[in-house]
């Protein structure tokens, strides 16, 4: 008897390997999709603001305003364009050719000299809300900095009593590529777990086999092991291309335990597969199954995991809802390790809260699926 | 001794010896859409082992629902199903183990090869490795598929998908077999196989088999029948029982100065008959009970001649429905009335399709290889092929949805290589699945479909209040299509394919799996339609549907392998093993001395 439930087991296994080998579309989800997620993620979409076009609008020359516009030109962060006058750049910024400008007016050199304080206009594209808080901050940094330095220069006493001196943790470079990367793991994880167990169960459901294979002596533990066994493999590869990909394309640090990453991964990899499991014991057909799996799984992870808008500044009922989503947990634990190391009191936390999803998604899974039709 | 024997049959379970199927009662209720369906109500029998018993019935009489509930995949409503004593609602697991089910869309793993579905069943039904070899050997010869084993079971033909589909249930040889409908969908030839394997395993081995099928034919190679038909079990018993009941019954009718379509529609509105239906060119006719064949006489056919012909499992299942809808004080039989009475009288004789070397490739693989056939206005044509032989490509080229390689395509006057949108217009075409909107009532499928035909305003009201009226569907106007039976679907894809009033009618496997009543109404609407002078052209591998053709071409591997009427083309393959052949006969000599002829030029060449 014990023989022929292993039997059974290795049967379904090497079926569903065989058919994940041969099937197009199962490799596809599982790496292509990563990999090109990985690339748009890594490469294209970026939160951080570059080269944003700045007008810079010198009503009267001076050394005084050639000094503090140089810090525009000197910044990585911007590409300063000249314009004669305030109208000038108000059309250009209506035309969107500018993101903003930076308006010194005529006597702003005497005001600097005469130690009172300038008016500096500064207009930004709210539609561009990262650029124009980019601009908004950068032109009252650059203020500080330079009235400090001009203080310096002068041999006088500090003007400005406090020295704000920013310091930013666990990123440094503030890149929105080191967090992006570490959290679009779990998207894509989530892709492979549940969207993809969810298609093949449909499929099954769909050509037949499903029927055919429930009238045999299999029980439906062996039908949900054969499905969680190389699908958990699959994913993990996933992961594994994932980290790989980030860690050595993108230059992403890895401060924390390779370990505990994998350990996290692998409860994150069974509570997707348990959604997965439980959407394909409702959706009986590859349509609905891939919308329910979209919505359910992999929008959330998405949006709500914290992997782009920060979970702290969503409105608190939507972030009473975030907690029953298992990326958010998981994304928690990959911005740790990643960015800054094997943190406990957050890992720890994170790492039970997955647990008890995979414990709660499997059992369900379990629960919810019959040997039967109806 | 004699202590040691009495003993072995105490320790024996009582139910070893069990029947292998019991049904009791049993009911079962679907709700589709607002309507309650009973799938299955009340059906009790009782199956003796070791025999192939056929359930048989139209679609939607309940088989699947059955096979089913035996395999413990729905449970019932009430009642209750013991397999070898053991109740199925109680221990499916138990059940399932004496079971072998091969479902109707057979679970093949379509992207595992041949011997990797033999691999994957046989580790499920738990064989033992060392058993294997010897088992997979006697398959894979008797399914003839032994030298496909690396092949992927995706490419396999749809008889070779069902003979391995039949071989994966096998391995380990269960105590019950359960077929759904296995020869659906299979061309003859195939079925012939199919029907070959169960009869050399499952019979040389002692095994109980209940095989469900709606080819009636197919009753009389079972030793028993279970007929279903609306979820009741309206007969049941040996099929030689079903046939000795209409003993004395059944005769064929001739007439010389009469069409047979017009015999066939005096002759069914002769009281006292209980089916008129044409075969070949004539009439075949059931009486009721206790009638005289003399009544012919009454419908001014006193010359007719009349020959005894042998009954058939359909003449009593007609007879039984028969009584059933007269017990039930419902409208008796579908007595048509003529559709197209509107139309304009018959048209003119003549051509009204010429098809000349007609050749279509795909890639360097011919799918229709040099045919040439025409047909007459007025008359009913039937392209019979098995899978493959590329009917349904001749049917596309005709429609003008597929442009031919070569050769020359005329509908009427007009050349569908030239002018396919217009010849178009004066085509009308059912498809094999009623192509029509299930999520739309009867009248938006209606309105909808006359709107696509370019009718508008009065003309089209017209054709709609036309179209309600001659096919019956007022009482439906407003359901939704997807609810409603298959005979009226039928009858609702036919209203739809003649709103433009059609000079040309194709229809594509027309009636399979339809109820014998519902494909007699049908065909009662086509010959009406072909005698206002609507040409009907026909693919079909059903064999009963080619016998209502006046004429037909067999076709195998993209050729056209015989022409003619149904009774020129079986008495041309009458021999010393064949006396008295069938349309299928014919058919699977035909094929079969093509596939020699084409197996002879491979060895040649």
């Amino acid at each position: 008897m014990k023989a022929g439930i292993w039997m059974r087991l290795r049967g379904l296994i090497r079926k569903e390997s065989l058919q994940i080998l041969r099937d197009p579309s199962s490799i596809a989800i599982a790496f292509l999709l990563p990999a090109m997620l990985l690339l748009l993620f890594g490469y294209g979409v970026s939160l951080d603001a570059k080269h944003v076009a700045l007008g810079i609008v010198v009503e009267q020359p001076s050394a005084a305003a050639a000094s503090f516009t140089a810090q525009f030109s000197n910044s990585p962060y911007f590409a300063p364009q000249s314009f004669p006058n305030a109208a000038a750049a108000q059309t250009a910024l209506s035309h969107e050719t500018i993101d903003g400008f930076v308006w010194l007016r005529s006597d702003f050199a005497r005001r600097v000299a005469a130690g009172q304080d300038p008016d500096i206009g500064v207009y930004v594209d709210g539609i561009n809300a990262n650029n124009a808080r980019l601009i908004e901050n950068y032109v009252q940094q650059s203020w500080a900095d330079w009235i400090t330095s001009q203080a310096d220069l002068a041999g006088a006493s500090n003007p400005v009593p406090i020295n704000v001196e920013p310091r930013i943790w666990f990123n440094p470079a503030v890149s929105s590529r080191d967090y992006l990367v570490p959290g679009l793991i779990a998207v894509i994880m989530t892709l492979t777990g549940a969207l993809l167990t969810a298609l093949v169960i449909a499929r099954e459901w769909e050509r037949g086999t499903m029927e055919a294979l429930m009238v045999t002596r299999v029980s439906m533990h062996e039908i949900l092991i054969s499905k969680v066994v190389p699908y958990f493999l699959l994913g993990m590869g996933g992961m594994a291309v994932s980290v790989t990909i980030a860690v050595f394309l993108f230059g992403v640090p890895l401060l924390g335990s390779l370990l505990v990453l994998t350990l996290a991964a692998s409860l994150f990899m069974l509570a997707s597969l348990g959604m997965g499991l439980l959407i394909s014991t409702i959706a009986k057909n590859q349509f609905v199954a891939g919308q329910i799996a979209i919505i359910t799984t992999f929008l959330p992870a998405f949006i709500l995991s914290g992997f782009i808008f920060d979970i702290g500044s969503m409105p608190a009922p939507i972030q009473v809802i975030t907690h029953i989503v298992a990326a958010r947990y998981f994304v928690s634990i990959l911005q740790s390790l990643f960015l800054a190391g094997t943190v406990w009191p957050v890992i720890l936390p994170n790492l039970l809260a997955l647990l008890l999803m995979a414990v709660f998604f499997l059992g369900a899974a379990r629960l919810a699926a019959r040997k039967r039709l109806d | 001794m004699r202590r040691a024997a009495r003993l072995c049959v105490a320790a024996m379970p009582p139910e070893t010896d069990a029947a292998p199927l019991v049904l009791e009662q049993l009911t079962r209720r679907f709700k589709i859409g607002k309507r309650v369906v009973v799938a299955l109500d009340a059906v009790s029998a009782t199956t003796a082992p070791g025999l192939v018993i056929g359930l048989i019935g139209p679609d939607g009489a309940g088989k699947t629902t059955l096979m089913r509930l035996i395999a413990g995949l729905l449970r019932a409503d009430s009642g209750n199903i013991r397999v070898f004593g053991t109740d199925v609602a109680a221990d499916p697991l138990k059940v399932q183990g004496m079971i072998a089910y091969m479902p109707q869309r057979f679970g093949l793993y379509e992207d595992l090869s041949v011997q990797e579905n033999l691999d994957l069943y046989a580790d499920l039904q738990g064989v033992a490795p060392e058993a294997r070899a010897a088992r997979y050997a006697e398959l894979l010869h008797m399914t003839g598929l032994a030298a496909f084993t690396t092949r992927l079971a995706g490419k396999l033909s749809g008889g070779m998908k069902q003979k391995l589909g039949l071989a994966c249930t096998l391995i380990q040889p269960p105590r019950l077999l359960l077929l759904d409908e296995p020869t659906v969908g299979v061309d003859p030839v195939s079925r012939r196989e199919l029907w070959a394997i169960v009869d050399h395993l499952v019979r040389g081995q002692g095994m109980s088999v209940l095989l469900s099928t709606a080819y009636l034919d197919e009753a009389e190679r079972c030793d028993e029948v279970l007929l279903l038909h609306e979820g009741k079990l309206i007969g049941a018993g040996k099929p030689s029982q079903f046939t000795q009941a209409m003993a004395g019954r059944s005769f064929q009718v001739r007439a010389a100065n009469i069409s047979k379509r017009a015999l066939q529609g005096a002759l069914s509105r002769l009281p006292g008959v209980t089916d008129a239906i044409i075969q070949g060119e004539a009439v075949r006719m059931v009486l009721d009970a206790g009638i005289n064949p003399g009544i012919v006489g009454e419908s001014g056919q006193a010359d007719a001649v009349i020959t005894p012909v042998p009954p058939r499992f359909e003449d009593r299942f007609i007879d039984l429905l028969k009584a059933k809808a007269a017990a039930m004080a419902i409208e008796p039989a579908p007595s048509a009335k003529p559709p197209a009475a509107a139309r304009a009288p018959a048209a003119q004789p003549g051509t009204e399709i010429e098809v000349s070397h007609l050749l279509k490739r795909f890639g360097d693989f011919c799918a229709v290889d040099d045919i040439s056939f025409t047909v007459a206005r007025g008359e009913i044509f039937g392209l019979l092929g098995a899978n493959g032989a590329g009917k349904s490509t001749t049917f596309r080229m005709l429609c003008g949805l597929l442009p031919a390689t070569s050769g020359s395509l005329q509908v009427g006057s007009f050349n569908l290589r030239t002018a396919a949108a217009t010849a178009r217009g004066r085509l009308g075409y059912m498809a094999q699945k009623f192509s029509l909107y299930g999520d739309l009532s009867v009248l938006q499928n209606l309105r909808f479909f006359s709107a696509a035909y370019g009718l508008t305003g009065a003309k089209r009201n017209a054709r709609i209040d036309w179209a309600l009226r001659e096919f019956e569907l007022a009482p439906m106007r407003d359901a939704t299509s997807r609810d409603l039976p298959l005979g009226f679907k039928q009858r609702m894809a036919l209203a739809c394919a003649l709103m433009h009033e059609p000079d040309v009618l194709f229809l594509d496997e027309p009636t399979s799996g339809v109820d014998p009543l519902a494909r007699r109404e049908f065909w009662q609407r086509i010959n009406a339609l072909a005698d206002s002078g609507v040409t009907v052209l026909v693919t079909t591998h059903f064999m009963d549907e080619a016998e209502y053709c006046d004429r037909l071409v067999i076709m195998g591997q993209g050729k056209v392998l015989a022409e003619g009427t149904s009774e020129s083309l079986k008495s041309a393959c009458r021999d010393a093993t064949h006396p008295d052949p069938s349309m299928e006969d014919a058919f699977v000599a035909l094929i079969e001395a093509d596939s020699a002829r084409s197996a002879a030029q491979v060895r040649a060449a």
